[in-house]
């Protein structure tokens, strides 16, 4: 909890939390960071077996291998995510599982299912981005200020 | 009646005739599955939404209570009773199946407890002949409502509880033969600054432990007067945090005698992290289990402190704190 919200507790309740924080189960840190080491990584390993795979067998290069290996990992996560294993790949293996490409597609694909209830227009199109929305969102900009700085710095900076 | 400021002693001894208990799959492979009515295997129960199986939960465990009581259902008077999902539509479109008067309540996961106290007033004041009281909630239904899509891989802390799908109703009468709701105390809001939503045992506690308080200093009672003092859905955070407020506080509580439903539903190997909550978890383990106990002669007396969290996804991402509640409801059987 940041300080600034803590500074607006009253004595009775800042005791409360102090005593309260010492029963919580603490999340394993370091344990959850080895899970989703190995997650993450087992994740990739496949990626990279599937774009050597596209790169042998078809005819990509490393640099255009990426699209269809992209495709095809967002594929096995939509797979997987339907048949409702990979929500629990993931409380195993948590950041391992959420930040590859394979979280991204698991996060579009379970608002999809959750919604679909509420039909194919207001509901799985409208909450299909629920999730992955403000991933979008901030990526894209994240991108366009990177960009924006590297222009400015080889236009100008002389890089 | 009115005893101090907040607690009913119901002198005319409102009976729960009869009661239904609903769960669902992952409750049939818990600890309490023989204690159930009536379990699904399936968590759609035959319907097209979650929200419409958390309908039929209630529909069935209301149908369950009044057949057996050997009633009809137009001699309920009025149901009271409530869930977690917007504007507690599955409690309502239930009613419109049961065809009853119906008061839609709102305790979040005391629920349960405040309809039981609502419930035994209006008998005690002979309000009413028959009526049911209940609670329901729906894992997935509530999940979605108050969380991620139930697919979405978002790893959950320790801390985080599992809400039970199920739906306990308790059908009250002024007469009959069953254990007796003898008193109530109405929780106050407490809020304590907590704003983790994966930590609602934590939050709740101290609601749970003031609300006991208020209920023993009121009726001037030890807590040795109770075989079992039983809270909602503290799960294992809140169980220790309460134990711990009580001991601060000088309560006398034994460790022994404070259980909490969310500890009892599951097993040990189901992957519930913290414990069960939901409104659906105090009435099926009271309407259920506890009171099966009781008719076992196992405990005379028990009080059930069903504990709520009254925040929304909406409070929640407008980083307000969480405030809680808790209703106590003492229930005695056999043994004057």
């Amino acid at each position: 909890m940041s300080n600034n919200q803590k500074k607006q507790l009253t004595p009775v309740q800042q005791e409360y939390q102090d005593l309260e924080k010492q029963k919580e189960t603490k999340r394993p840190v370091v344990k959850n960071c080895i899970k989703a080491f190995f997650t993450g990584g087992i994740i990739c390993l496949i990626g990279q077996a599937i774009q050597l795979f596209y790169i042998y067998y078809f005819d990509f290069t490393d640099q255009t291998a990426g699209n269809p290996t992209v495709g095809t990992m967002i594929f096995i996560s939509m797979l997987l995510t339907g048949f409702g294993v990979y929500d629990r790949i993931a409380q195993f293996g948590g950041a391992g599982s959420a930040v590859p490409v394979t979280g991204f597609g698991n996060a579009v694909i379970s608002a999809c299912i959750e919604h679909r209830t509420e039909g194919f227009v207001l509901g799985v199109g409208g909450n299909m981005f629920k999730l992955a929305g403000s991933v979008i969102l901030f990526g894209t900009f994240s991108a366009f200020v990177i960009a924006t700085i590297k222009t400015i710095l080889i236009q100008w900076g002389g890089l | 009646m009115l005893t101090g400021h907040r607690t009913w002693v119901f002198d005319q001894k409102p009976v729960i005739v009869s009661t239904g208990t609903v769960g669902g799959p992952f409750e049939a492979n818990g600890a309490l599955a023989e204690d159930f009515d009536l379990l699904h295997s399936d968590l759609w129960l035959g319907q097209d939404s979650y929200e419409k199986a958390h309908k039929v939960l209630l529909e069935e465990a209301s149908q369950k209570a009044i057949e057996k009581a050997g009633l009809q259902k137009e001699q309920i008077q009025f149901f009271l009773g409530g869930d977690l999902i917007n504007q507690i539509t599955p409690t309502s479109f239930a009613c419109r199946t049961l065809g009853t008067p119906y008061l839609g309540l709102f305790g979040a996961c005391s629920t349960s407890m405040e309809g039981l106290a609502l419930g035994a007033y209006l008998v005690n004041t002979k309000g009413a002949n028959y009526l049911l009281t209940g609670a329901s909630s729906h894992n997935t239904a509530v999940e979605k409502q108050f969380r991620y899509p139930t697919e979405y891989g978002g790893q959950k802390p320790p801390t985080a509880q599992w809400t039970v799908t199920g739906a306990g109703v308790a059908l009250l009468s002024d007469a009959g033969d069953g254990p007796c709701v003898t008193s109530a105390t109405i929780g106050r809001v407490i809020d304590m600054g907590m704003t983790d939503p994966f930590n609602m045992g934590g939050a709740m506690a101290p609601a749970a432990v003031d609300t006991i308080e208020a209920h023993l200093t009121e009726r001037n009672l030890k807590p040795s007067y109770y075989d079992l003092i039983v809270t909602g859905d503290l799960g294992q955070i809140g169980r220790a945090v309460s134990l711990d407020l009580f001991k601060k506080h000088g309560t006398p509580i034994r460790e022994e005698q404070y259980q909490d439903c969310g500890l009892m539903i599951y097993r040990e190997s189901q992957p519930v992290l913290s414990g069960a909550s939901g409104p659906g978890c105090s009435a099926t383990v009271v309407y259920g289990h506890l009171l099966n106990r009781m008719k076992k002669g196992e405990f005379k007396r028990i009080l059930v402190v069903a504990t709520g969290a009254l925040l929304s996804p909406l409070s929640f991402q407008q980083s307000e704190t969480i405030p809680c509640i808790a209703h106590a409801v003492s229930i005695e059987y056999g043994g004057e």
